[in-house]
């Protein structure tokens, strides 16, 4: 029945693309539906109406909707992200960088919070009911029950108000040695980490325990096999799928994290862009970052439930 | 956790632990000073009544002051309203149309159901932040902006849960009879489903709540939720974010106060007896 997954990853693919299309005209309809004239905003107020009118023409202001927006779509397949309003640079040369850095920001807080999440996760779900269980349990909650700000609040009063062992704001371009990095990045990652591991392992938790209750994992203890190859063997293989869906899941949480953490800790990447963007209204620039960000999200949670789907015995 | 320590208890023919209980009490206590704080507060929140700017809590100045020297325990006391209030306001929106939604589908069915499930599930592919900073691009904040987009983006959620337990029930014999009797699609939601998945359906109220409170301190926090003079948590958070490297209560007691607030009603929901939360109940 090796068919019958490769239909459902391909109908579970199919349905991405279908959402993406429609997310991409729901961020570009919200976005042109801003009250006021672009053409009008970017002459000012001592514009003649014939160099609106002229400017609307020549930006095809006065297409309907749905050309528009085809023709943005069809930029953006060209690699074209159109130009910024507020300071006429193409939108693709803004973005370059900073989504190098949000990237760097993004990968190094998986690296740390992957496995951190997993080994508290798995224990806390063997030792289950023991004091360390309900404190790795309490303490997640806390953490998800709070806003990020507010972990990164408590991160920024305990490491650079109390310890002064790190400082409270990121610059990225004063990175000149090891150490210097380490300081840079530490603070929104440690943040991210906290927020991202929280939602982590308390699915992981689930998952395992969930596998634990099974016969066959019954059947294991039964027969003699002590307590860790009973985990080990027996039911984390079948856990894998369950878990990796919750990885695949917890980092999405990631696109709304480094929203509050960027703009926080002053981290010169895409989300704090976009954050100046809506201030400025610079609409070009929100597209397109809020197209980035949609695109991650969208590809983490296919991921995650192809996974799910492959990781399904009865499906194979 | 907490359930095997704490001591149980019976009221109304449920038993309720000690946490719950406390939850609850949390919730009740700032639910009053929400509907009251007008009443309640000592200063007028717009009043600068120290000469100092974050000062420390002293008598008379319960909270200290904030970055411009006004009184922190009535701006702290008038945001709960905001934050309360906007949040309630959003999550009934959000839980009467999607559950209303949901129900619908479940018994319509054919291409209404699909559309309005693929529909929804597109929606609930956009990152809730990322839609509130496009939606505060384009609009503008104003509080029945705010409301309308929380519930906007909680509706696809709410929708989801609604419909998987009406799907479920719709199966049951009750509801083929109910058809072949001839009843109404109206009849159909409001009597025969909706008596039969209402309360886990409230305890998915409560958890959305909980989302919409975080949601809307972080848009206040980026300075995209609610505007001066009006502040809510978030807000008061953002303005006095100066005061951190000082520890000022300014900034410490509005973020206590959120998680105050959000830790107390996912606890409630945590210890709900088990009839109540169970979600295929």
């Amino acid at each position: 029945m090796k068919s019958g997954v490769l239909n459902l990853v391909v109908r579970r693919l199919g349905i991405a693309v279908v959402t993406l299309l429609i997310v991409l005209f729901a961020v570009f309809f919200a976005t042109s539906m801003l009250p006021g004239d672009t053409a009008s905003i970017l002459l000012g107020q001592a514009a003649t109406p014939e160099a609106v009118a002229g400017l609307r023409e020549a930006m095809h202001l006065n297409d309907p909707a749905i050309l528009r927006f085809l023709r943005w779509l069809f930029g953006l397949l060209h690699g074209d992200l159109g130009t910024s309003y507020a300071n006429d640079m193409p939108v693709a040369a803004l973005i370059g960088g900073r989504l190098l850095n949000t990237m760097k920001l993004a990968a190094i807080t998986t690296l740390l919070s992957v496995p951190l999440a997993l080994t508290l996760g798995i224990t806390a779900a063997m030792l289950r009911g023991s004091l360390y269980d309900r404190a790795v349990t309490v303490l997640s909650i806390g953490v998800i029950s709070v806003p990020e700000f507010m972990v990164a609040t408590l991160a920024v009063l305990l490491f650079a108000v109390y310890l002064k062992w790190l400082p409270a704001l990121s610059s990225v371009n004063e990175a000149h040695s090891l150490t210097d990095l380490v300081r840079i990045y530490a603070m929104p990652v440690i943040t991210l980490t906290f927020v991202i591991s929280a939602q982590m392992i308390r699915m992981t938790r689930a998952a395992v325990m969930e596998t634990l209750s099974t016969p066959y994992v019954e059947m294991a203890l039964l027969k003699g096999a002590s307590r860790s190859r009973m985990v080990l063997r027996h039911a984390l293989p079948n856990a894998l799928g369950p878990i990796v869906n919750a990885v695949a899941l917890s980092l999405s949480y990631l696109v709304g994290g480094v929203i509050i953490v960027e703009t926080i800790f002053n981290y010169p990447g895409i989300a704090k862009l976009m954050v100046d963007a809506v201030a400025t209204r610079d609409l070009p620039l929100i597209q397109s970052c809020a197209m980035i960000f949609c695109l991650g999200y969208l590809l983490l949670i296919t991921a995650a439930d192809i996974v799910a789907i492959m990781s399904n015995p009865r499906l194979r | 956790m907490a359930r095997a320590v704490a001591s149980r208890r019976s009221f109304l023919g449920h038993s309720y632990n000690l946490v719950g209980v406390v939850a609850s009490l949390v919730i009740l206590a700032w639910t009053v000073v929400a509907i009251f704080a007008p009443y309640i507060i000592p200063h007028p929140i717009g009043d600068i009544v120290d000469d100092d700017y974050f000062g420390p809590m002293r008598q008379g100045l319960w909270l200290g002051s904030d970055y411009l020297g006004r009184d922190m325990l009535s701006r702290v006391l008038m945001g709960a309203r905001y934050t309360v209030g906007i949040s309630l306001a959003a999550v009934c929106i959000a839980c009467f149309s999607g559950v209303a939604l949901g129900m619908l589908a479940a018994v319509t069915g054919g291409w209404f159901d699909t559309c309005l499930s693929r529909f929804l599930d597109a929606m609930n592919s956009i990152p809730s932040k990322l839609f509130g900073l496009v939606v505060v691009a384009a609009v503008g904040s104003s509080i029945p902006v705010l409301i309308l987009t929380l519930a906007v983006i909680y509706i696809p959620g709410a929708y989801r849960f609604a419909r998987a337990l009406a799907v479920n029930i719709n199966t049951m014999d009750f509801m083929t009879v109910a058809r072949v009797r001839g009843e109404s699609t109206a009849y159909l939601i409001g009597s025969e489903i909706l008596p039969n998945i209402v309360r886990p359906v409230l305890a998915d109220f409560g958890l959305r709540f909980v989302f919409i409170v975080l949601l809307l301190s972080g848009l206040s926090f980026l300075g995209l939720g609610l505007q001066p003079p009006l502040a809510d948590w978030g807000a008061l958070v953002r303005e006095n974010i100066g005061g951190l490297p000082f520890a000022a209560p300014a900034v410490v007691v509005p973020s206590l106060a959120i998680a105050s607030l959000t830790i107390s009603v996912n606890l409630l929901i945590d210890n709900l007896p088990q009839k109540i939360r169970d979600r295929d109940a």
